[in-house]
């Protein structure tokens, strides 16, 4: 059974940039997909494609059972989509943004009003239900945004990193309010540059880069297939990394990866508590310092990083990033990996 | 198991008696007023928009006033009468940079997405906005009438007249909303739609009969005048107000001003209209 989000074989080029090149997706009905990539990695285009924004070049989706390309109305009255940029009317009070959404969804002027004033009290904009949005601090914002695509209750959701740019706070409240959609039977299709948001509110994860799913699977699945524990090391001078990463080499199974400013070196071991007794001896042998080591499970940071930190290397800076924005986690996501 | 087509939730029904004319009528009204919302919060918009050509019919009567021949006369009371037929026409085509300007804001900050991604009918955004525009040329067209019977200008033919003359020159201005819609869906910035949107209204509003007898300009410039779609409405005003300077000139515009007006202006929005809204429905945004 195909799922609410289904999609195969997404070809969009932009001149010659292939923003994606061949996705497949499926979404179960309500569950959460967690689109994961750095900027520029086709994460935006691929939700234009699927909330009928945007044609493909080829391909095909369906979203709610409804073939995306063929009936683009159908799909649209049963989509909520919040996208990166808080969309509402500045000049418009929350009310006013509301309603004017809930009637362009082709609800009554009336229903399309109880329905405002239902959100506004849900998303704890009733105290500023009648200010204009311009007042509004950026988290009140992208509540207001997010109720705007939940006002008829669409039974698929898409979310273009809704919480980008949002301060601890908000990010967690919003967090809590996509919990409880998805409790609500909601299908969710997410984007995300945090993988601490993907981990948190993902049931399945896609690791998307330069247009390409490179792999999918829950969270867990993921963490293993990047492979088992790894030590970490703080050295507690600049001047020891080479020698450490020597010693890391030596006993590691794969490569070492570097955070120059924060003195830590990482390597993937197979071995457990005794190889790490076997670092710490060679480390002392050679006279290094340490700050902190420590035998650590693989994060999703792991994962994203051996997998887009590849990718990046085989074909770098070639102006992948014009369509997703500034390309600043591209770069975030590049200079862990220091060799 | 449930058929694999079912949604998890019954998709909101809306009303399935408003297809086609009746929904894209109540969408139209629906941005329509959002657009004027706006204009009533950023009433800054609105007052420099009369100020530009309450600005214009002074500086034109009062500096060139004296120096303008008129169908023979220098008289700069003739003048004064004469002239505000062209403000009025110029203004209503200020308009256009307005909704481009606004159009493009849209695009750029995400509005436009958010519109494409409702089940709306799909002319109703740039319909409801240039809607709006209509509504607010119309309040400054009140209230540069005023203006002008201050300084002198009067109607002679009646009221009715008076009144198709000003029909008139709202469907001119309503026409050129529509090439600001285009151009605001083409550019990337709302300053580019603002300039953009008023550069190529000086030649079309100066090469014409509005400010000078056209009959006095060199021959090939005074073609492009008698053909500019802009002096039929000038030259229409100005016989239905009964107004100085009706332009003696075989071209067929010059003749029947009021049904080139018309033809002209319906042509505008017809041709702009359908090039707007496709632009629109492709618009990447």
């Amino acid at each position: 059974m195909p799922g609410a989000i289904h999609a195969e074989g997404l070809v969009k080029h932009f001149g010659d940039v292939r923003a994606l090149d061949g996705v497949d997706l499926d979404v179960p009905e309500g569950s959460v997909l967690g689109l994961l990539g750095p900027n520029g990695a086709g994460k935006t285009t691929a939700v234009r494609v699927l909330t009928t924004l945007l044609r493909p070049d080829s391909g095909r989706a369906e979203v709610a059972g409804i073939d995306v390309l063929k009936h683009p109305n159908e799909v649209r009255r049963s989509i909520g989509l919040s996208g990166q940029f808080a969309a509402v009317d500045e000049y418009l009070t929350g009310r006013e943004n509301l309603q004017m959404v809930g009637q362009l969804y082709q609800l009554s002027a009336r229903d399309a009003k109880a329905r405002a004033g239902v959100l506004l009290e849900r998303f704890n904009l009733a105290d500023a239900a009648d200010r204009t949005a311009k007042t509004y601090s950026g988290g009140m914002r992208r509540r207001l945004d997010l109720a705007a695509a939940l006002v008829v209750e669409p039974p698929v959701m898409f979310m273009d990193e809704p919480t980008t740019g949002l301060d601890p706070r908000n990010r967690q409240q919003l967090w809590d309010v996509i919990q409880e959609l998805v409790k609500g039977g909601t299908t969710l299709l997410l984007t995300t540059q945090y993988l601490e948001e993907a981990d948190h509110l993902a049931h399945d994860i896609c690791v998307i880069d330069h247009g390409r799913v490179i792999a999918r699977g829950t969270s867990d699945q993921l963490k293993a297939q990047t492979g088992g524990e790894r030590v970490e090391v703080v050295v507690h001078q600049r001047d020891d990394i080479f020698a450490a990463s020597e010693v890391l080499g030596a006993l590691g199974q794969g490569e070492v990866t570097v955070a120059d400013h924060t003195r830590k070196l990482t390597v993937p071991v197979s071995g457990g508590a005794r190889l790490l007794a076997d670092v710490i001896r060679d480390l002392d042998d050679r006279g290094i310092a340490i700050d902190d080591i420590g035998l650590r499970r693989p994060t999703l940071d792991d994962v994203f990083i051996s997998l887009t930190g590849h990718a990046a290397e085989t074909e770098n800076g070639n102006g992948k990033a014009s369509e997703d924005g500034d390309g600043k986690a591209a770069e975030d996501a590049e200079k862990e990996t220091a060799k | 198991m449930t058929a694999s087509t079912a949604p998890a939730r019954p998709t909101p029904a809306g009303p399935p008696a408003l297809g086609g004319v009746g929904q894209s009528a109540r969408d139209s009204l629906v941005v329509a007023k959002r657009n004027l919302l706006r204009m009533s919060r950023i009433p800054e918009v609105v007052i420099f928009g009369l100020i530009q050509p309450i600005m214009f019919v002074v500086l034109f009567s009062y500096v060139f006033g004296g120096s303008m021949n008129v169908g023979g006369s220098t008289n700069s009371e003739v003048y004064r009468e004469f002239l505000m037929a062209g403000i009025f026409a110029q203004t209503v085509t200020f308009a256009t940079a307005g909704a481009g300007a606004g159009i493009a804001e849209d695009m750029h900050k995400g509005l436009i997405d958010r519109f494409r991604s409702l089940p709306m009918a799909r002319g109703a955004v740039l319909t409801g906005r240039t809607l709006a525009d209509l509504v607010q040329t119309a309040l400054t067209l009140v209230v540069l009438a005023v203006v002008a019977a201050l300084v002198g200008w009067r109607f002679h033919e009646g009221l009715p007249k008076a009144l198709a003359a000003f029909g008139l020159l709202l469907l001119l201005g309503y026409a050129f909303t529509w090439v600001g819609a285009l151009i605001g869906l083409s550019v990337r910035t709302p300053e580019a739609a603002t300039s953009g949107g008023l550069v190529w209204l000086f030649p079309v509003t100066f090469v014409s009969n509005a400010f000078v007898d056209s009959s006095n300009m060199t021959s090939w410039l005074r073609h492009i005048a008698d053909w500019n779609p802009f002096s039929a409405t000038v030259q229409a005003c100005r016989e239905l107000f009964g107004n100085p300077g009706v332009v003696q000139s075989d071209a067929w515009p010059m003749q029947h001003p009021v049904l080139a007006s018309l033809i002209y202006s319906v042509i505008i929005i017809a041709l702009f209209r359908t090039l707007a809204v496709r632009k629109y429905r492709n618009s990447a945004g």
